[in-house]
């Protein structure tokens, strides 16, 4: 009897020590989940709003037709994220406008030619179609009915109407050719500034928050809302049109595929697309539009609905699951470290504070420019993993310190070797401490996961994010719904786990 | 017979203050020797030293005719049992975890160790029925006696006890004060028991040693201390713990 009393026992202290490798394992499932794309294929990004989107498939359409594999990165933020990833390596093409070439990328203060612009940017390597015929420049509009009762027609008379309230994307805020020359150049009076996301200013504006935003030429919101594009009576904006940037080391096929592309889509025609996009919150399908004969082919046909759901989750879990477990084999030994205390455990548990408060949207940014991050699952994971650590790490070394110095000392006065003094002593006396890190850095990672998509990283962010750009809440909450629940039964599993993993004599 | 363990000029202080002056102290085999004296008075430094938590800043000790060092502290320590005040039991392994935790990594093997928990059980006067029990689920008298048990394992040379009867309820203490004394006159044990309680240091003490303000103030049979004290402390001392006895 005594006999299996001492087994049952050997086998709970064992399960303990194995509570590290359980974990490592348990989170490790994803990796082997994660398939990265083939080599071969042409990668198309696009920015963060419909038109991007819609020209990111028109490209990718047009590169399968002549037998080029191609993938379309959806909405993997503004300019300067699509510009370093270009650079990179990451993608291969993205369609942007001449004038933010000129303003942002080269920053040069004249506008240039368009063969001025293409020198200036062989030396990245990067090559430029010519325009595909549109020129979507940026435009203030408003509410018609207000325009017509305040008789404001020009960006000018917006001078006489200084009470009107402004709400701009944050890009705009901050562009050479955005608020600040457009403020000075028209010598506009207006205090009262916020900034506010593209797709959400849509409905500040309609329900009158904000009187005036900006706008793209092109875009499909202005017909639908009822607005008016104000005349740029001083000519400040610049020519915007679109082209394609791709990269010169590319093979000639894909890039004379492109250039099949050049003065192929006029105002008129992009604005169609840009309204079927929004209409039928399909891209594919507004871009098929455009090849007219091939729309609705099956090979672009969109996924159903719980195809794509299985596939945002299943990318979810693999973000947040492989950053948790980085989180824990990095986090307990920085922990146990931290615990000791002194310069260097101060410096642990700062960094970690430092990384927790640095916004998750900036956190990725930052991580962008460097090589081996750029625009990809690594630099999603790299940030997951990064706000993971603070949790663990902390409650690892509080958990250890708080373990009363008269049991210390009992462990060392019995002759106990510091290693197992460490893993059959003070980790399981601090597993429940532990295991409550891990439980918050988790739930974190699951909620944070959904700014992956920001990155092209996928996730359940990404019909959050498309969502936001289409105005259409539906969409959100197909990402929000799922996101929430992950978080729920992520918390549940933890629970769990406690009563697995904790040991009984410290849960009595 | 030479002494089990000596002390030879040996000081200790903190940044704050000195805990023990230079200290000369041999402590007999088979023999109890306890050390008394008020809070403070550095007999936890002393016993601190003696298991190697903390170490001396001059002088020596000597377990077993032996200098004690850094290199050799570890293995002295499995030769040495430590009880204190609150049992110091691990509270997530079990009574029987806790006492063969020790003989399960110098890998004894589960027969001897069965053999030698049953025979602990008898001797401390704990049933067996208990062992599977958590320390939360054990009154503080059966901890003291786990706690007992688990020191007692390796069958040390020596055995320490630094205020084990000081958190029991009276009724517990006499009844674990008498089955102490009868356990160390089986196992002819050798035993350094630190208390602040004289009644407790005349009923286990065949050597007792008062301290005060970090020094050793006498060293004698409970009669040497009353009837040719060394220092005006030493009946201050009797006295003051008589006075509340006859209370």
């Amino acid at each position: 009897m005594n006999r299996t009393r001492k087994g049952k026992q050997s086998s709970r202290s064992l399960l303990v020590s194995w509570v590290p490798y359980f974990l490592l394992i348990l989170s490790c499932i994803p990796v082997f989940l994660i398939n990265s794309s083939s080599a071969a294929e042409i990668v198309i990004g696009s920015k963060k709003f419909t038109e991007s989107y819609v020209l990111g498939e028109i490209a990718k359409r047009t590169l399968t037709e002549a037998a080029i594999p191609a993938e379309h990165r959806q909405g993997m933020g503004g300019t300067i994220i699509l510009w370093q990833a270009l650079r990179g390596g990451q993608i291969d093409a993205y369609p942007e406008y001449t004038g933010t070439i000129g303003q942002e990328i080269l920053k040069s203060d004249h506008a240039s030619s368009l063969d001025e612009i293409r020198e200036s940017l062989a030396k990245f390597g990067v090559g430029m179609t010519n325009p595909l015929g549109f020129n979507n420049t940026y435009a203030l509009v408003m509410r018609r009915s207000e325009a017509q009762r305040l008789g404001v027609r020009t960006i000018s008379d917006l001078r006489k109407h200084p009470e009107l309230k402004i709400g701009f994307t944050h890009e705009f805020l901050d562009r050479r050719d955005g608020w600040r020359p457009l403020r000075e150049r028209y010598a506009l009076p207006q205090q009262n500034v916020i900034g506010i996301d593209h797709a959400l200013g849509y409905s500040a504006l309609a329900n009158g928050s904000i009187d005036v935003k900006d706008a793209y030429s092109t875009d499909a919101k202005i017909e639908e809302n009822d607005l008016v594009a104000l005349e740029d009576d001083l000519h400040f904006f610049p020519n915007y049109e679109g082209v394609l940037l791709f990269r010169l080391n590319m093979s000639a096929d894909a890039i004379a595929a492109l250039r099949r592309l050049e003065g192929t889509l006029d105002e008129k025609g992009m604005t169609r697309l840009n309204a079927e996009a929004e209409r039928t919150k399909n891209y594919t399908r507004a871009a098929n539009l455009y090849f007219e004969s091939g729309a609705g082919s099956p090979n672009t046909a969109g996924e159903s609905f719980p195809q794509k759901l299985a596939r945002w989750t299943l990318r979810h879990l693999q973000l947040a699951g492989f950053s948790l477990m980085l989180s824990v084999i990095f986090g307990i030994p920085l922990g146990i470290v931290a615990s000791r205390g002194g310069a260097i455990g101060q410096a642990i548990l700062g960094f970690a504070s430092i990384v927790q408060t640095i916004p998750s949207l900036a956190l990725l940014a930052l991580l962008v420019p460097f090589p081996f991050f750029g625009i990809s699952v690594r630099t999603a994971i790299a940030a997951l993993f990064l706000y993971g650590l603070l949790p663990i790490v902390r409650n690892t070394a509080s958990g250890l310190q708080d373990i009363p110095r008269s049991l210390r000392e009992s462990a060392i006065a019995l002759g106990l070797s510091p290693i197992t003094r460490l893993w059959e002593i003070y980790l399981p006396m601090a597993s429940r401490s532990i295991l409550s890190g891990i439980k918050t850095s988790a739930v974190i990672n699951v909620g944070t996961a959904t700014l992956a998509a920001l990155i092209g990283a996928g996730g359940l962010g990404e019909p959050i994010l498309s969502g936001l750009n289409l105005n259409d809440h539906v969409t959100i909450l197909q990402g929000a719904i799922p996101a929430a629940l992950l978080a729920l039964l992520v918390q549940w599993f933890f629970d769990l786990l406690d009563r697995v993993l904790i040991p009984k004599g410290l849960r009595l | 017979m030479s002494a089990l363990i000596r002390l030879v000029h040996v000081s200790k202080g903190y940044a704050d203050a000195t805990a023990l002056r230079s200290t000369n102290l041999a402590i007999e085999r088979g023999k109890t020797t306890v050390v008394i004296g008020p809070s403070g008075c550095g007999k936890s430094t002393l016993l601190r030293l003696i298991i190697g938590l903390i170490e001396p800043d001059s002088g020596s000790i000597e377990f077993d005719g032996a200098s004690v060092t850094a290199d050799n502290v570890a293995a002295l320590r499995r030769r040495i049992g430590y009880v204190i005040q609150e049992g110091g039991l691990f509270p997530h392994l079990t009574a029987r975890a806790n006492v063969v935790l020790m003989a399960r990594h110098v890998g004894k093997s589960q027969e001897e160790m069965q053999s030698r928990l049953l025979e602990l059980c008898e001797l401390t006067r704990f049933s067996d029925n208990l062992l599977p029990r958590y320390p939360v689920e054990l009154s503080g008298g059966q901890r003291q006696r786990v706690s007992l048990m688990r020191a007692l394992m390796l069958s040390p040379q020596l055995l320490l006890l630094d205020e084990p009867l000081g958190a029991l309820d009276p009724l517990v203490r006499a009844a674990l004060q008498k089955d102490l004394k009868e356990i160390f006159a089986r196992l002819r044990q050798t035993v350094l028991f630190v208390t602040h309680d004289l009644a407790e240091a005349i009923y286990f003490g065949d050597e007792i040693v008062l301290m005060n303000g970090g020094r050793i103030v006498q060293k004698g049979s409970v009669t040497d201390l009353r009837e040719k004290p060394a220092d005006p402390f030493v009946l201050e001392f009797i006295n003051a713990q008589r006075g509340l006895a006859s209370l």
